[in-house]
């Protein structure tokens, strides 16, 4: 089962390869009906099995619902190990429900080598499902890597060349070097702690589970922690590692947006949740105060930046670092409650940051540009969108009754128990998130109007998309609890790892 | 001296080539028949790659037929034949046989005789078979020159084009000049020693070496650096790459490093059992490897030329190689360097391949340009994307063989502690860079190009035997990349090394 989730991408994107020589419809039908087949599995995968605080393991940690083991290179010790907990399945819904969109997404705009362009497209969804499944380290990085090669085509071949950016051959050029040298990173820490693993027990594994018992002395830990922190933060992006991001996000098609923004960008979260800290609990312990300065760092340099960019991509992209920021001061809280956050902010984010991507490229599909500069007016000539983009905007900068409000409340709550001067920082990255989406919307859909020709409104298809985003954002702004439910186990875990060591600064 | 059975059994490799070499020139001296001296040469080299597996496994497969002797076994003071010998006898022939493949479509369309260069693969060959079976600085030397000045034939052999010919007098004039600075080390060596072969050498040596053979083993290790092309003896490498043609190139950058990487390990770390790399010398090649790694890929950086860049590759992977051998000592070391050495030259044979397969011999110039690759992927999908793999294995990428020679060389690296560590930040800060330019020839296959196109390959490309053998690199490149068991359990049998008693 858990390896149909990686094979259905795969198997769908090469079919939807060859399907170009038959027409340009079939490989878009394709791609379309395998990540529908992939969302209704997580779907049942997530409503058949029991997640909650109740399904705990003897130790305290989340127990997997599934497990799959099979040896693959045994010389090494590598297994193909992937198994699904609490976190796994979120991530998974978000990731097989933003593939979905991100096939709807493109189906009017990409119109060369259509073929190609699905194959990437759902290749990205697939390793990036065996990134959230995997439990063999090796295997780990094994799609880390994996997903970042049809990212780099899909940027480099269907990217726009936007005037203000580097081009995007360029871009989806620094995307690659700076993932994957953060990569080198990580797989160097991964084989460190392996090494460390097999100098205490002579086995050599890359099994979760095993390494999670090594124990090293502090300054080794430390630098390994080191090794995972900084692969992650790139990914993630932390602050002074995120200048990929703007640039990859402008050039992106918009599906490769809605995956980098929605999907990718989570992955760099999941593995400090999964792996960096409960690998190296007492040296996360050490950095967390800074990992959480970071993070607010994040919070307010996002802020401001969005605010003064007259490319919406652009603009999106730091609103993109603003909001993991809050992630980031979630999960580094080590707050059961703020890790809770955390989780719905990843997801609301993710959400509502594809809504924002899509209604970005719709504009662009009819006015051809992306410059706010040139916007204007734009709710007296066009139908259907204005409400849509106020709506999301509104999202954005956290409004009660939307997910990502109840994110970042519980991020801030969580995180004023444990350090209340990080909270009130961050607080004010509240403030600065309502000034930038509102001059987002106040630039491109107010004031005077560039001409009064009427610009044709959303179509079925689009409107489809956009109300299937707000229902699930409304639904995880009034009623989160299926979702805290589902993480309450692996939370717990991460609680009990860091909390019940004995250092525990956490005010529990 | 008395020869038995079984030496002649366990020499049956080197023989055999050696035949086909004389098997060859006869049939271009009885008629000259592109075709039929072609396949007189792949029929011999295949024949010779199946004796060499015999020997490999015969006493497991009939233990009661052959004797036990038959692997392990020194024949004459000249040759070793143990599994390191038998393993990069395997490569150097399978290389042999990926370039005579890819040749005989090139030559095709030359207007000159055809037929020589087949005989120069051979003899090329054939010294190279003898570098991996030497342990003996006499059979070095002799293995050595029979391979470069065959070399010399080889790359200067499409010498209409003012490239070749320049490239051809450029390496000529500083192999010669490696070569004599090669002989004067083992000439120092014996004036302290008294003895030519690696195993007395090393036994002789002891921990506290007279500076003679310091100087005289510097001498010698410069000499076969300069073979492998590791900084600061590199020069020629791009110069060379770029005028040889593109199969000669698939050949320099495989059976030529393989067999004089092998003959140096077993001299450094097999044979003397690691006592000739003391630790300051030990250091000094790191130090070696490191700057291979910086130099190749930072040269690479801005290369337009993808010959000259795959040979800018070569340099770095060589220093990623080197870098493995020395930190991984013995044990891991060996088994680290023929899985890598494997890895690297099936990713060679399928990135000259496809270049090979643009240009033939007829043209005055392969289609090596960044430019004559635009738009392949659109026009020659498959090709295109077997260049993308073999470009991708280069960089070490997941999914692909490459990666698999990576993980060797960090767990070399991270294994032996803070020298490893160091080397390892070469190794990152060179992967990193090299990934710019990789990722840049990729592209390049991607971009649309509305100019008219030069080169082309042929439309039935995938029939012909230069297809099928890229294909199936390509294949084994995916292949190694997700199940790399097998291709360790034979790097294994490196370690079968046979040593003094």
């Amino acid at each position: 089962m858990l390896t149909w989730l990686i094979l259905i991408p795969f198997i769908g994107g090469f079919f939807s390869w060859l399907a170009e020589l038959v027409g340009s419809k079939s490989p878009r039908w394709i791609s379309l009906i395998s990540m529908f087949v992939l969302f209704g599995l997580t779907l049942k995968l997530w409503l058949e099995h029991n997640y909650s605080l109740s399904n705990l393991g003897a130790d305290g940690t989340s127990v997997w619902v599934e497990e799959i083991k099979v040896d693959w290179i045994p010389r090494f010790g590598i297994s193909f190990h992937l198994a699904l907990d609490g976190l796994s399945i979120l991530m998974l819904l978000l990731t097989s429900f933003l593939g979905v969109l991100a096939v709807v997404c493109s189906w009017s705009e990409v119109k060369k080598k259509i073929g190609f362009f699905h194959l990437n497209l759902l290749w990205i969804i697939g390793a990036v499902v065996g990134v959230f499944l995997a439990l063999d380290m090796f295997l780990f990085f094994f799609f880390w890597e994996m997903m970042l090669i049809p990212m780099y085509f899909l940027i480099a071949l269907w990217g726009h060349n936007s005037p203000t950016g580097m081009g995007r051959v360029g871009a989806a050029t620094k995307f690659f070097i700076y993932t994957q040298s953060s990569g080198l990173l990580l797989l160097l820490a991964i084989i460190a702690l392996v090494f460390v693993h097999a100098s205490q027990t002579g086995v050599i594994t890359f099994d979760y589970q095993a390494l999670r018992n090594t124990t090293m002395d502090p300054k080794l830990e430390f630098i390994l922690m080191l090794g995972f922190f900084i692969a992650f933060a790139v990914k993630f992006p932390i602050v002074p590692f995120h200048s990929w991001l703007p640039d990859a996000h402008s050039q992106a098609p918009t599906a490769g947006s809605v995956d980098l923004a929605g999907i990718l960008l989570k992955t760099a979260a999941y593995g400090m949740l999964r792996f960096a800290i409960p690998f190296f609990p007492n040296a996360s312990e050490v950095i967390a105060p800074v990992a959480m300065w970071l993070g607010v760092v994040g919070v307010i340099y996002g802020a401001f930046l969005a605010y003064g960019q007259d490319d919406i991509k652009r603009l999106i992209a730091y609103t993109s670092i603003s909001h993991m920021g809050f992630v980031l001061i979630g999960i580094y809280s080590f707050n059961p409650i703020a890790l809770q956050g955390a989780i719905i902010q990843m997801m609301a984010h993710g959400i509502s940051a594809a809504g924002l991507f899509i209604l970005c490229g719709q504009l662009y599909e009819r006015l051809k540009t992306r410059d706010l500069k040139q916007m204007g007016g734009l709710s007296s000539r066009m139908p259907g969108l204005p409400p849509i983009a106020m709506f999301f905007a509104a999202a954005s900068l956290g409004l009660p009754g939307l997910g990502n409000f109840v994110g970042e409340i519980l991020i801030l709550v969580g995180t004023f128990k444990v350090n209340e001067y990080v909270a009130l920082v961050a607080t004010t990255g509240l403030v600065l998130s309502a000034v930038y989406s509102l001059i987002l919307i106040q630039r491109s859909l107010h004031g005077p109007a560039q001409s009064d020709a009427p610009i044709p409104g959303l179509n079925l298809r689009e409107l489809l998309m956009m109300f299937s985003l707000m229902i699930i954002l409304v639904w995880l702004g009034l009623y989160p609890q299926p979702v805290l439910d589902t993480s309450a186990a692996v939370v717990s875990g991460i609680d009990q790892l860091i909390n019940s060591t004995p250092p525990a600064p956490a005010a529990q | 001296m008395t020869i038995t059975l079984d030496n002649l059994q366990a020499l049956l490799p080197l023989l055999i080539t050696a035949a086909t070499t004389v098997f060859v020139m006869l049939a271009i001296a009885i008629r000259r028949n592109h075709w039929w001296n072609a396949t007189v040469t792949v029929v011999g080299l295949n024949i010779a790659l199946i004796a060499t597996v015999y020997v490999l496994f015969a006493s497991h497969l009939f233990p009661d037929a052959v004797s036990k002797s038959l692997l392990l076994q020194t024949v004459t003071p000249l040759f070793v034949v143990d599994g390191f010998s038998l393993f990069f006898t395997a490569l150097i022939l399978i290389s042999a046989l990926g370039t005579t493949t890819l040749t005989n479509a090139y030559v095709e369309s030359f207007k000159r005789n055809r037929e020589e260069i087949y005989l120069l693969i051979t003899i090329a060959t054939a010294g190279g078979i003898v570098l991996t079976m030497a342990h003996h600085m006499a059979s070095l030397f002799i293995g050595l020159e029979m391979m470069s000045v065959a070399l010399y034939g080889m790359v200067a052999y499409t010498y209409d084009r003012a490239r070749s010919l320049e490239a051809t007098i450029k390496y000529m004039v500083l192999s010669a000049t490696a070569s004599a600075v090669m002989l004067f080390g083992m000439a120092l060596i014996y004036a302290q020693f008294g003895t030519m072969a690696f195993s007395e050498i090393g036994q002789k040596m002891g921990a506290e070496p007279s500076l003679l053979v310091i100087v005289g083993g510097m001498m010698l290790i410069i000499g076969l650096f300069f073979k492998l092309s590791i900084a600061p003896f590199h020069l020629w490498t791009p110069d060379v790459y770029e005028g040889a043609s593109a199969p000669v190139g698939a050949f320099l950058a495989t059976a030529a490093k393989v067999s004089v990487f092998a003959v140096l390990v077993r001299f450094i770390v097999v044979e003397a059992n690691g006592v000739l790399i003391s630790e300051p010398f030990r250091l000094t090649l790191i130090v070696l490897a490191c700057l291979s790694m910086l130099v190749g890929n930072i040269l690479a950086l801005l290369q337009d030329n993808i010959k000259r860049m795959l040979g800018y590759s070569s340099i770095a992977h060589f220093g990623y190689l080197l870098a493995l051998v020395l930190l991984g000592g013995k044990e891991f070391g060996l088994e680290g360097f023929a899985t890598y050495m494997a890895i690297y030259v099936v990713t060679a044979i399928t990135a000259f391949g496809v270049v090979t397969l643009m240009s033939t011999a007829g043209a005055d110039r392969d289609a090596d340009r960044l430019q004559d690759f635009h738009g392949l992927f659109w026009h020659r999908p498959i090709l295109a994307s077997i260049f993308t793999l073999a470009l991708f294995s280069l960089a070490g990428i997941p999914l692909t063989a490459g990666f698999i020679a990576k993980i060797y060389v960090v767990m070399a690296g991270i294994s032996s502690g803070i020298v490893g560590w160091i080397a390892l930040i070469f190794v990152v800060l060179g992967s990193s860079i090299s990934i710019y330019f990789y990722l840049r020839t990729i592209i390049s296959m991607f971009r649309t190009n509305k100019n008219l196109v030069p080169f082309d390959a042929k439309m039935d490309w995938g029939q012909r035997t230069g297809g099928i053998v890229v294909s199936i690199t390509a294949i084994l490149i995916l292949v190694i990349g997700i199940v790399p068991n097998p291709l360790m359990y034979i790097a294994q049998l490196t370690k079968l090394v046979w040593a003094p008693v």
